[in-house]
């Protein structure tokens, strides 16, 4: 078993002292050095969305492309207003940097430490017609405010008779793993929300369509939670259009075309998906059709059915825990509507039914390697 | 922002620090006076106290400690040694120190992520602390928990999510009610946590039932990077609860909070409900390892605390000036506090990793299967030796309890009705059937 290899040889250079802090550093994660000065960045080997008559473009990481979204949503809505933790001097993650300046206190603004008031307020805001852009500081504080999203936030509509709704909210929380953050600082918490109709909840995977997909979850009518990969922050950088544009919400990418397998994932987990598929195609030969589903709920199932229909097979993967992940959702829909079609078992490949782990993450996480073995298997079956 | 705010301290008319105004007895004990305690609902203590050499070399040796300990973590951390999030107590140690000496080991404590101070107030070791903070299988919590999540007797945590762990105070002061232990709960939050909502439903709850609870305002100014001013409506944490009696204290002062706590601890063990405690503090770092702590307040702020109201200093001051101890003797004591905790940082640091096969204990009682781990098959090894281990165990249970249930049918025949057999039958099945799930 060539995983079984792979995993003992991580497994050792994990146990060993010393070459876990040295792969963890590379990354730069909150570290104040690197916070201060904007952060080094390093390309990605992943197709960029070319945006139609996108005109003149700069390089920007993820976090300064989700920036420049909110930059232009609050020039050309006069309606709309940025508030969360710390959010007034930039936030932690520096995604509102600046833009207190620019547009003023009242309208970008510093709250308490008070996940569940700030949902509520942003519900009452946007009810009231203003383009609410709430931040959580991590997705893992999110839970307090769990229930002003899921009870309040998607049933106002419905509940109302269609009345009042809070459709111009959107919420942004940072999300998933970033090599040491432990069990506060790591979670995906996306299926949670995906169970709750009324909700729309996105999840960009590269700087282009972050500030294409939150300009249309800021814009659309409905409460969006929009989740940000954080350690793609400052690793992934791109040329983004710097004008208006949007990318419809509930529409997947096919990033790559491919004919052997159909290989699912969204946000940070894409770029290991696409080191997976390169690998299934330098060691195997095999053509892997990588599609980013970008919008988890509503997810774009035809798109999905239309290339598994063509592969035969499929394998999603997240870094969420496996049982009750979103995972298992597109797995059950994908065999309704394709089973005659299906060559082998749909697979996913996700985290452990585990707590998010502190010093496991690298066991935890579902990499390329452990992609790399479900393709395998999937082929051989 | 007007740094001089901060430096005056609970109720100073002036900027100096009025150190002490105390004498020595002839039989040795010394008399303190600090500043008036403000207090909402209730007259509180007396501002002074009676203290003693070996007390206030306690203090001083304690509180040197934890600067100590706190020291060798920032080092680590830089290191890269420890990952993940570490949040520094420097500046607040008296909060910590004073409360522990007002209250007995049989008493409770949860707090908030800033923790490790409070580990060792509560007994655990260096070794075990640092061990924890770089993730070692020596750690209080085998590593697994990390700066935020540290746990001993008594110490509840250790607890990520700012302001979750109040309701928990609360909690635990229940039981202490509701099996009259005579213990009382101390529920130690930041000002930034004391917006929260969750506080305020336990505060409710705690006075309706008037439970042993402590609720202590850690407020060091800043919730976060953002100064207290600009998240609360008002700054007077004390009187927060409304219908819970509050007491303002100079969180820098170790007397002071002695003295406050045992009259905190009094009031709930007389059964009278619970108090809030604002703890008038300040920290000398960020947040957190990843903020300088100097974005959003000046050096010259930061400084003046420390040259004025720094608690250690204040110790030290004392123990001199009362002539408890000589220069010298201080100094040996910050060397050996210095050596202790380099040894248990080398311990630490020698200390191997946890096991793989703990990634999936601990997740819940029994060791379930863990989905998603079909195809690791060396994690699986360690899972199913461990497996074992525990089967053995169950099957030496059950030999124990089927011993037993026999004894007790046995005795039922022999005097009584047979009208507990069904449930404890039940049982039986239970174990079994959980032993054939397991094979």
């Amino acid at each position: 078993m060539m995983l079984s290899k792979n995993l003992t040889q991580s497994l050792l250079r994990y146990t060993s002292n010393g070459a876990i802090t040295k792969n963890a550093s590379s990354r730069g994660f909150h570290t104040s050095k690197v916070l201060l000065a904007g952060g080094p960045s390093t390309p990605i080997n992943y197709p960029s969305l070319e945006i139609p008559n996108a005109g003149e473009t700069q390089k920007m990481n993820l976090f300064q492309a989700i920036n420049n979204a909110m930059d232009i949503s609050l020039r050309t809505d006069e309606k709309a207003c940025v508030f969360g933790e710390d959010v007034g001097f930039g936030g932690v993650f520096r995604c509102s940097v600046d833009l207190r300046n620019k547009y003023g206190a009242k309208r970008v603004f510093n709250t308490p430490l008070c996940e569940q008031g700030i949902a509520g307020f942003a519900i009452g805001l946007a009810a009231q017609g203003a383009t609410a852009i709430a931040e959580i500081q991590f997705a893992d504080y999110i839970f307090p405010a769990f229930d002003q999203i899921v009870n309040e936030a998607a049933k106002y509509r419905y509940r109302s008779g269609g009345q009042f709704d809070c459709g111009s909210l959107t919420f942004r929380s940072p999300y998933g793993a970033v090599g040491h953050g432990g069990h506060y600082h790591s979670q995906s918490p996306e299926s949670y929300f995906a169970q709750t109709p009324g909700l729309k909840v996105v999840m960009p995977a590269t700087p282009i369509e972050a500030k294409g997909l939150l300009l249309a979850s800021i814009r659309d009518k409905n409460p969006v939670v929009f989740f940000e990969p954080k350690l793609l922050y400052r690793s992934a950088v791109e040329d983004v259009p710097i004008g208006d544009y949007e990318i419809e919400l509930g529409r997947a990418r096919i990033v790559q075309e491919g004919s052997d397998l159909t290989l699912v994932g969204w946000g940070a987990q894409m770029k290991v998906l696409m080191q997976a598929a390169q690998m299934a195609k330098e060691k195997l030969g095999l053509s892997i059709e990588l599609i980013d589903l970008r919008t988890i709920l509503p997810w774009d199932v035809e798109c999905v059915e239309k290339s598994v229909k063509k592969t035969g097979r499929l394998i999603i993967s997240h870094e969420a825990p496996k049982t009750g992940g979103w995972a298992a959702e597109i797995s059950s829909a994908i065999q309704e509507r394709c089973f005659l079609h299906l060559e082998s078992p749909i697979q996913r490949v996700c985290g452990y039914d585990t707590p998010f782990p502190l010093i496991f993450e690298k066991f935890y996480l579902p990499d390329h390697l452990k992609n790399f073995e479900a393709i395998k298997k999937s082929i051989n079956y | 922002m007007n740094s001089s705010t901060y430096c005056k301290g609970t109720g100073h008319s002036s900027s100096k620090q009025d150190f002490l105004r105390g004498y020595a007895s002839k039989s040795g004990d010394i008399q303190v006076k600090f500043n008036k305690f403000d207090t909402y609902l209730c007259d509180g203590p007396a501002n002074q106290t009676t203290t003693n050499k070996d007390e206030l070399m306690t203090f001083f040796t304690d509180m040197t400690k934890m600067r100590r300990i706190e020291t060798v973590a920032d080092q680590l951390y830089k290191k890269k040694l420890i990952r993940g999030f570490c949040h520094l107590y420097n500046g607040q140690e008296a909060v910590c120190t004073g409360m522990e000496a007002a209250i007995t080991k049989e008493d409770h404590v949860i707090t908030a992520y800033r923790d490790h101070t409070f580990m060792m107030a509560r007994g655990a070791t260096p070794k075990e602390i640092l061990a924890e903070l770089l993730m070692k299988s020596t750690g209080c919590s085998k590593g697994k928990g990390g700066s935020m999540h540290m746990f001993t007797r008594n110490f509840y945590g250790g607890n990520g999510i700012v302001g979750a762990q109040c309701p928990l105070g609360a909690g635990i002061a229940f039981t202490q009610k509701y099996n009259n232990t005579g213990n009382v709960c101390l529920t130690y939050y930041g000002d930034g946590a004391a917006n929260q909502g969750q506080l305020f439903e336990a505060f409710n709850m705690a006075k309706l039932w008037d439970l042993p609870c402590i609720f202590i305002c850690e407020n060091n100014k800043f919730g976060m990077g953002t100064p207290q001013k600009r998240a609360a409506a008002g700054d007077d944490f004390y009187t927060r609860a409304h219908y819970i009696p509050g007491i303002k204290v100079d969180g820098m002062n170790v007397l002071a909070v002695k003295t406050a706590g045992k009259w905190a601890a009094d009031w709930c063990r007389a059964g009278k409900g619970p108090l809030v405690m604002e703890m008038d503090t300040y920290r000398y770092v960020g947040h957190s390892m990843s903020d300088p702590g100097t974005s959003y307040r000046t050096r010259e702020e930061v400084n003046n605390v420390r040259q004025i109201r720094d608690p250690i200093e204040y110790v030290r001051k004392l123990i001199l000036d009362n002539k408890c101890a000589t220069e010298d003797e201080l100094t040996a004591i910050e060397d050996a506090a210095r050596v202790e905790m380099d040894e248990a940082a080398e311990f630490a640091i020698a200390s191997p990793f946890p096991e793989p096969g703990e990634l999936y204990t601990n997740v819940y009682k029994e060791l379930v299967p863990v989905r998603a781990v079909e195809m690791t098959d060396t994690l699986i090894v360690v899972v199913n030796q461990q497996g074992n281990k525990q089967q053995q165990q169950q099957i030496k249970d059950i030999i124990l309890f089927g011993g037993m249930f026999i004894i007790f049918i046995l005795l039922i025949c022999l005097f009584g009705p047979l009208k507990n057999v069904q449930h404890h039958r039940s049982n039986i099945t239970a174990a079994e059937q959980q032993q054939q799930q397991l094979r």
